[in-house]
This record gives structure tokens, sequence and C-alpha cells, in this order.
């Protein structure tokens, strides 16, 4: 039986979170009322020009960066031709042959840390068609050009992964990218982010590539891994049975987990590419690069980094925090406040993470302030509340708000560590339950557990749980 | 009142009070309405002009006066005006009422001029005759049999026979300059960048310049600088000085091309011939140059227009405005039947040829090489403006010849822009003047400037016209 490897390449459509349009000054914001966001230049009126936005260039150079690319020092746009409904001008305003951004890479890190150099071929600028809506209008296709306009950056790879994993890898690492960079937004739901496909099988070994499908308009981490898995199946299978894999485009279908032919590819389409007369070439001096560098946040392989070798975490959780940006940093700010990066991390994974889930939010609008929970593990830390008594504050923060040093006073939560006073409760409980006292005498010692029980529930938690095992152990002593 | 005064003649007119901003509309829609038989407008604004005519004599009576206030124009039916029809002279675009002006209308009216109507042209500026409108051709008023020249030929028509105190065009090959000729009217083609294209519809969009077409160099400046300057919404728009007309010229060399002058026909030479006499009566020092790659320069035009226009042209699918073919049974249909129905057949003939030449496996071949003759035209102009500070050209082979004598052999028609294309590909000012008359129809010259050299073509063009007659000569009007 022949081993199968699959060669994989993404190209990733990125939306560039700028205010207005690429080439337009209407806004960018999304779910508007359908057409309200197009202007005379989104609607292609007779006579309209378009003006390039000089935030969507340093955007993309500020992804260059990122990836260590080359900046292109001019580039130029071209018109790529081609008629549909949501496509006002009849052509696309693109990069053919020189995009802004040359060739890079970008890690992708597996589960046990190890991780692969994934090579980005380029990155260009482009313009967003608009929506055909063929739903709802009995027979009629509604246009939506709200969308149209809206600055991408296309990321092609290389076509340098091996599976489906390494796929969704990939564009998880690369959501985690621009989302860290603050060039897009990161809401895959939204269409923010889009990944076509190119994949084709080949026996292990062999150098030559075998014909090639693409898988169009696949946007989420999830799907992008079972549609490849589907495809790379279907391939072998075809292959096996002495078929042939035939160039074509496919569509995913997430409700069957399947991949349908939807057209074929073999009469090339002849998009009459050209420099836009329109544009003049853009040139990007050294100044606009620098000025794009200062203000590049720490990326996420150097913060993975700083996260495992210089905070302790693991690569588990390391890689947990870093996916989601606003995680990080909400991470970064309360390990600032906090003595203990990992009882930080712990907490942020583990109580803020399924606070936010139960509550349905997310890391941007955290209730609690990361000064307050950082303050709260310290107090954790010097042993002024228990473990206990932490998780009680933290929901009443979460809730109500406040600040932590308030809530200890005022509610008394103070660790009951005064010796005298935990040793008045725990001869009380000794004199309360002379059975049980009897048992541990005999020698079951699990029955401790019940002391301690009982001395929490007498103090509501406060006792400091150390010294109670000691005082427990030293009184109940025959 | 005189419909042939020059703009300047009109403003002190309009200062003095010797006749009113109103009385000077009606006046010309009179006579607009009196010379309907040369179709020179697709929309006349009775209303609208009299209305701002109205505005303007209060603005005149409480001194606040820019250089055009009340001074009536016309705006070739390309650019786009607000309220107003602005059809490109296409079925395509019948039904289209700009929601938007143009930021040449814009700057003209800011400056306080008062628009009378939209002008005809060759649909989408694709002739050079005025005979591909979809509204009639235009006929020109020095012989009605003859055609106007194109594509801005309402525009030079109405300035010829007194229907506006001055015109907008738009030139791509030759499409103000030619007309200009062929009814004895001044026009300007300004530097590439120097005239926003904002609202202009686009037909090439490297080579497509709006300008005036007037009485007179001078009349011609006052209107550049209204219409001129940088403009944040077009990015090919330059920022350049503004044109200065009024300084006196130094003695120039005025550059002679052996290839322009060698092919022309015996009464035209003669014309020009006479004209350089008059310039180097004047001072200027006639030195004869080469430009050796002019033969190229109409093939390598029709290629490279042709291809911006047929993409240009894409954007009227029949989805969001313009005609839209009835009861179409798909959306391939939609495309189809609306395009073929609401496009012309010269229009067809370039979005053919362009997209042919933009295809895979011609690309090379014809838009490649033609940008590549393209750079060496311009190269041509770089070196002979090293030997000279102006260039003294015919503007087109012939006087206007007649309606339908070329309209059936395009390349004929084509090569009636020998004279014109060349300045075009290389981007540069070009002024068209009238130099003389042969068998009663006015004959033009050109000349060309170096990037945004429009200060000093225009200050020649007035040296001229201050010690010859030409540009005063009027057709008789033929009101029967």
């Amino acid at each position: 039986m022949t081993d199968w490897e699959a060669v994989i390449g993404l190209e990733v459509h990125v939306q560039l979170a700028t205010r207005s349009k690429i080439f337009s000054r209407a806004a960018t914001t999304f779910g508007e009322y359908p057409n309200s966001n197009a202007n005379a230049v989104d609607i292609a009126l007779p006579g309209v020009l378009p003006v390039l936005n000089e935030e969507a260039v340093r955007m993309a150079i500020k992804f260059g960066l990122a990836i260590d690319a080359d900046i292109a020092s001019s580039c130029r746009f071209d018109r790529k031709n081609y008629f549909y409904p949501d496509l006002p001008k009849g052509y696309q305003i693109s990069q053919l042959d020189q995009p802004i951004v040359g060739r890079g890479t970008l890690p992708i890190f597996f589960g046990d840390g190890s991780f692969r150099e994934i090579g980005i071929t380029r990155a260009h600028l482009e313009e967003d068609a608009g929506k055909s809506i063929h739903t709802t209008y009995d027979g009629l296709t509604g246009i939506d050009l709200n969308r149209a306009g809206t600055p991408l950056l296309e990321i092609v790879s290389e076509p340098e992964l091996r599976s489906a994993a390494e796929a969704a890898a990939y564009f998880r690492e690369l959501h985690g990218l621009v989302t860290t960079l603050e060039i897009c937004d990161g809401n895959l739901n939204e269409g923010s982010m889009r990944c076509d496909a190119n994949i084709s099988i080949r026996p292990k070994g062999v150098e030559t590539l075998g014909e090639r499908t693409e898988i169009k308009n696949v946007n989420s981490f999830r799907f992008v891994e079972k549609a490849l898995e589907y495809e790379i199946d279907r391939q072998i299978v075809v292959l096996e049975s002495g078929g042939k894999v035939v160039l074509e485009t496919r569509l995913y279908d997430s409700e069957r987990d399947e991949t349908r032919s939807m057209r074929s590819k073999e009469s090339s389409d002849d998009y009459r590419y050209f420099p836009d007369p329109d544009l003049l070439p853009v040139e990007i001096p050294d100044e606009l690069i620098e000025s794009v560098r200062v203000t590049m946040p720490e990326l996420p392989t150097a913060k993975r980094n700083r996260y495992i070798h210089e905070l302790g975490l693991t690569d588990y959780e390391a890689g947990r925090l870093i996916e989601d940006p606003h995680g990080s940093r909400y991470f970064d700010a309360v390990a600032e406040q906090s003595a203990d990066a990992k009882l930080s991390a712990n907490w942020i994974l583990g109580d803020v993470t399924a606070a936010l889930n139960r509550d349905e939010i997310n890391f941007v609008n955290v209730p609690i302030a990361p000064d307050q929970l950082g303050t709260l593990l310290n107090r954790i830390q010097d042993e002024t509340i228990t473990g206990k008594i932490a998780k009680s504050i933290f929901e009443l923060l979460w809730t109500n708000g406040g600040s932590v040093d308030g809530i200890i006073e005022s509610q008394g939560l103070r660790q009951l560590d005064d010796a005298k006073d935990l040793e008045g409760v725990v001869s009380q409980i000794i004199s309360d339950f002379p059975d049980q006292v009897g048992q541990f005498r005999e020698g079951k010692q699990k029955i401790l557990g019940f002391f301690v029980g009982q001395v929490m529930k007498a103090t509501n938690g406060k006792a400091n749980p150390k010294q109670v095992n000691e005082i427990l152990r030293r009184e109940l002593r025959p | 009142m005189n419909p042939y005064a020059s703009v300047t003649q009109l403003r002190s007119g309009l200062d003095n009070g010797d006749f009113s901003a109103e009385e000077l509309a009606h006046c010309y829609l009179d006579r607009i309405d009196a010379a309907k038989d040369l179709n020179c407008f697709i929309t006349v604004d009775a209303e609208g002009v009299l209305d701002a005519a109205k505005r303007a004599d209060k603005a005149i009576a409480n001194k606040r006066i820019g250089p055009l206030t009340g001074i009536p124009i016309a705006h070739k039916d390309l650019f786009c005006t607000r309220g107003l029809l602005t059809s490109c002279a296409s079925r395509m675009l019948n039904n289209f009422v700009a929601p938007y002006d143009a930021t040449v209308v814009d700057r003209l009216k800011r400056a306080g001029a008062i628009t009378i109507g939209k002008t005809n042209m060759d649909e989408f500026a694709m002739g050079s005759s005025n005979e591909t409108s979809f509204y009639g051709p235009v006929k020109n008023p020095w012989d009605r049999e003859c055609v106007p020249g194109g594509s801005s030929g309402g525009s030079a028509a109405a300035v010829a026979a007194g229907l506006a105190a001055a015109c907008t065009g738009s030139d791509t090959g030759g499409s103000i300059r030619q007309p200009a000729s062929f009814c004895g009217v001044t026009g300007l083609k300004p530097t590439y960048g120097r005239v926003s294209r904002y609202g202009m519809i686009a037909f090439a969009s490297s080579l497509d310049q709006g300008g005036p077409l007037a009485r007179s160099a001078s009349d011609a400046g006052t209107l550049l600088n209204a219409m001129e300057g940088y403009d944040p919404n077009d990015s090919t728009s330059a920022i350049a000085d503004a044109t200065d007309i009024s300084s006196s010229s130094r003695a120039l060399k005025i550059g002679i091309p052996t290839q322009y002058w060698s092919d022309l026909s015996p009464s035209l030479t003669k014309v020009l011939e006479e004209a350089r006499r008059t310039l180097e009566s004047l001072g200027h020092q006639a030195v004869s140059l080469e430009l050796p790659h002019t033969n190229a320069a109409t093939a390598v035009y029709y290629v490279i227009a042709g291809a911006e226009a047929s993409t240009n042209l894409s954007r009227y699918d029949g989805i969001r405005y313009g005609h839209r073919a009835a009861a179409p049974e798909n959306l391939e249909d939609l495309y189809q039947f609306s395009r073929s129905e609401g496009f012309g057949s010269e229009v067809k003939r370039r979005i053919l040829t362009g997209t042919y030449a933009l295809s895979v496996g011609y690309y090379d071949a014809y838009y490649l090489k033609a940008q590549q003759i393209r750079r060496l035209i311009r190269q041509d102009f770089l070196d002979a403006f090293g030997e000279a500070d102006v260039i003294l050209t015919p503007v087109s082979p012939s006087t206007a010849f007649k309606r339908e004598a070329l309209i059936e052999d395009p390349i004929s028609m084509y090569q009636q822009d020998i004279y014109t294309t060349p300045a075009s590909l290389a981007g540069l000012p070009a002024l068209s003047l009238p130099c003389g008359v042969s068998d009663e129809m006015p004959v033009g010259m050109q000349f060309i400037g170096p990037h945004f050299g429009e200060s000093s073509l225009l200050t020649l063009g007035r040296e001229y016209q201050d010690e010859t007659d030409w540009h005063a000569l009027h057709p008789a009007d033929n009101h029967d």
C-alpha cells in the first residue's frame, strides 16, 4: 500500500482593520444596513477615481515586518478584469507581480513544543468585493456593496504544509499574528479571515507534485482541518482506484462534511491584468518602514519564548495564552501585578476562561481589571486569604466589582492564623465529636479530613489550612 | 451685446453694468435656440443658468466678483454635473443624472462661471468627427455639411457659433485640439495631471485631460486658472505652479519637427509657413528638429487607449445605473444585451480591440510593446526640448471634412489624430489655435510645450493673437 503525503498551500484573505476603505472614504464597519457603507467610489459611478488609503499600506508593512519579509521599495496596483454583479467596476484592484510584501516565514507550533517554519511566498493588497444575496428576494438577487472596497491582505503560503492539522495550525498562527498586530479584528464568523487551500497528494518520497484542487472559502480553523482531511482522503481514493485528480475548484460543505466540485479550471480564466492607470506606483521609503517598525508589538513567537523561558509556563499554557492576543495582554497585565506568573496563568486559563465562557464574553471585556486579579493572587500568596476565599472574592469582583482589599476588610475574610483562636475552635470541635475522635485515635487517619472540614465550617473557610492541620494533629494525639 | 466677445470683455461689461448676467444668459439661450440645427447641446439648462445668473448679478452688485462670475459656459457631457443628465453621448447613460459635480465643474462654479448646458460629443469621447454621438452628429457652423471634429465637437462648435462664452472639453488623443482647429477656436490640452480627472467620465485614464475651448489664448488661460490644481480625489493630479500668462514672452526657440511638416498638403503648408513667419517676426527663432518615433504614435495610441477603455467601460453593466436590457433571462443576458444595446459601434470596436490587446498571449505583443514605444516617444520630446522651447506643428492633416466621409473607414479616421496623439502619449501640454483659412474653412496650428509649460504656450498664443485676427473670425449666423 502506498504511503501518501499531502502538499498544501493556503491563500488567506485578511480584512485589514482600517477605518475607511482601501480606495474610498466610506466606513468599513460590519453589519450596517445594505449599501449604507458604499459611496460613489464604491458603487463605481461614472467619473470616480480610487485614492489609496495609507493606513492599509502601513498595516501591510507591519505584517511584512512581523514575518521578516522584504518590503517592496516600490509596488503597484493592477486591474483584474471580470464581470460579476457584486464587483462594481468590472475589475478588482489587486497586485499581480509587484506585491507590497515579499518572501517571509511564519513558525507554526505543535502541542509538544516543536515548531516548523512555513514559507510565505508573498502578501499583497487588494480590495474586497461586495456580496450577492440570493436568499432574501424571491427569484431576484440582492447586491450589498458595504464590503466592496474593504482592504484585504492576501497572504500566500508556500506549498509546505504536509497535513490538514498543519494547515489548521498555520491558519491559527496567522490569526494570532494579525490580531496581535491589530491589523485585523480576527472575527472569523464575520469573514474577517477567509482561506482558500490548494491541495495535492503524492507518494511519500516522491518530489514531483500531483494534480491539485482548490478548496474555496473555508473560514474556521476546524473547517480548514476537516475540509482538507476529507479532500486528502478523497484524492487517495481517486488515485488508488486508478482515477485521476482533476484540476478544479471545490467547495466545502460543512453540514455534510464533504467537498464538492464547483467549476473546472481547465480553461483558465483570462483576467487581462494590467497596471491600473488611475493609481501611481506606491513608493515606500525607508522612513515609512521605520515609522511602522516602532509601532510593532511583541510578536507571538517572542512572547511564547518569554512565557516559557522567563516565566516558567508550560508549552501548553504558553500556547493557550497567545492564541488570543487579548487574553495574553490580560495575562501580561495580571502577571506584572502578581508575584507568581504560574499562578496567574492557572487562574486565567481556569477560572477566568470558565467565567468568560459561562457569560459568553471575551477577554476584551473581562469585568475584573488586571490589577485587581493580580492583587487577589498576591493575597493568596501572602496568606492573607485562603484559596477557597479567593474563589468567592473572584465571583464577587466579577459580578459587583470593587477592590480586593476592600472586600477582604469589609467582609472580614482575612485568614484566621491566630493560634490561640484556632486552638479554641479545635478544642470545641474535639469535644463535640467524641465518636470520631475515638476512631482517629484507633488509627483511622483518614478521618482528619472530617475535622478540617468542621473547622473550616466553623470559621467560614477563613482558617489557615496549614495551621489547622498542625493544631488538629497535636490536639488529637491520644 | 456681442456674443463673440471675449471673457475679458464680458467681464468688464458685467462689472461696468453695460449688461446683466441675466441678459447675457438670455442672449446665449436665444442663440442656442436659433442654432438648434447645429446640435451642439445634449442638455440646455435654461432654468438653472437663469437662476445662477440672477445670483451672479447680486454678487456683482455686492462686489463679490470672481474671475468668471456671471459668465455662461457649457460643459462637455462627460463632466458630471449634479442634478443634470451626464450622458457621455451614449445610450448607455441616457438616463444618468450625476449625483455629484466633477472637480472641474465645481472649481469653475467657485470661480463664478454659470452652466448653460452640456455639449454634444462623440460617444464616450471616442471619435474624431462627432458622428458617434447617440444624440446625432454636430454640424460645423462654418459649413453645415462638415464635421466640427471630435470628440469635443459640441464644445468647439458652440464657442465658434457664439452659443457660450467658453466651454470645457476633454482631450485623450486630440479631442480638444482637433475640433478647436476645425471650428476656428482656441483649445488647450493641459499637461497630464494639471487638471483633475475626478468626475470626468474616463475613456483612457493615462491620457485623459480636461481643458478649455475658448475664443483666445487669453480666455483659455482664464478658464485654465479656474480648472487647474492638485485634487486629493485624483491620485494622478499633480502639485504644480499655477499657470501665469500675465508676463510677456522672451525670445523663444520654436522647434519645427520635420516629421510633422513633410507630408502636409500644399494649402495647409502655406498657412502654417505664414504662421511661422509671423512668429519669427515677433522675435522668435525657428529651429528644425527631429521627433523620430512620430509615425508610431497613432498605432500606439489606439492600443493603449483601447486597452484602458476596455476596462474603464466595464462598469456599464446594467446592474446599478445606466441602460439595462428589458427582461433578461439570466445574468449573462443582462450583461450581453445591456451592453450590446447601450454602446454604439465605435465604442464596441474599441472595447474589442482593447480587450484583445490585454489578452493572454497578445499582451506582450500589443500592450507592452505600445508602452515601450510610448516611452520612446516621450523621450523624443524630452530630447527636443533641449533644442527648442516650443514645438510648432499642424493640428490635423486637413480642415474639417464632410460628414460621412470617413465614418465607414476607421483607419483613415484614426489617422486624423496623427499630429495630436504624440503629445498625448508624452503627457505634454498642447495649444491649438487658429492661424488662417483654407477654402473658407479654419486652419489651426499646435504649440507643444514641455511638461507644465502652459504659461509659455498661452503667452506665445496671446502674443500671436495680438498680432493677428484669425481667432476673431467667426462664421455668419445662419438663422433661417
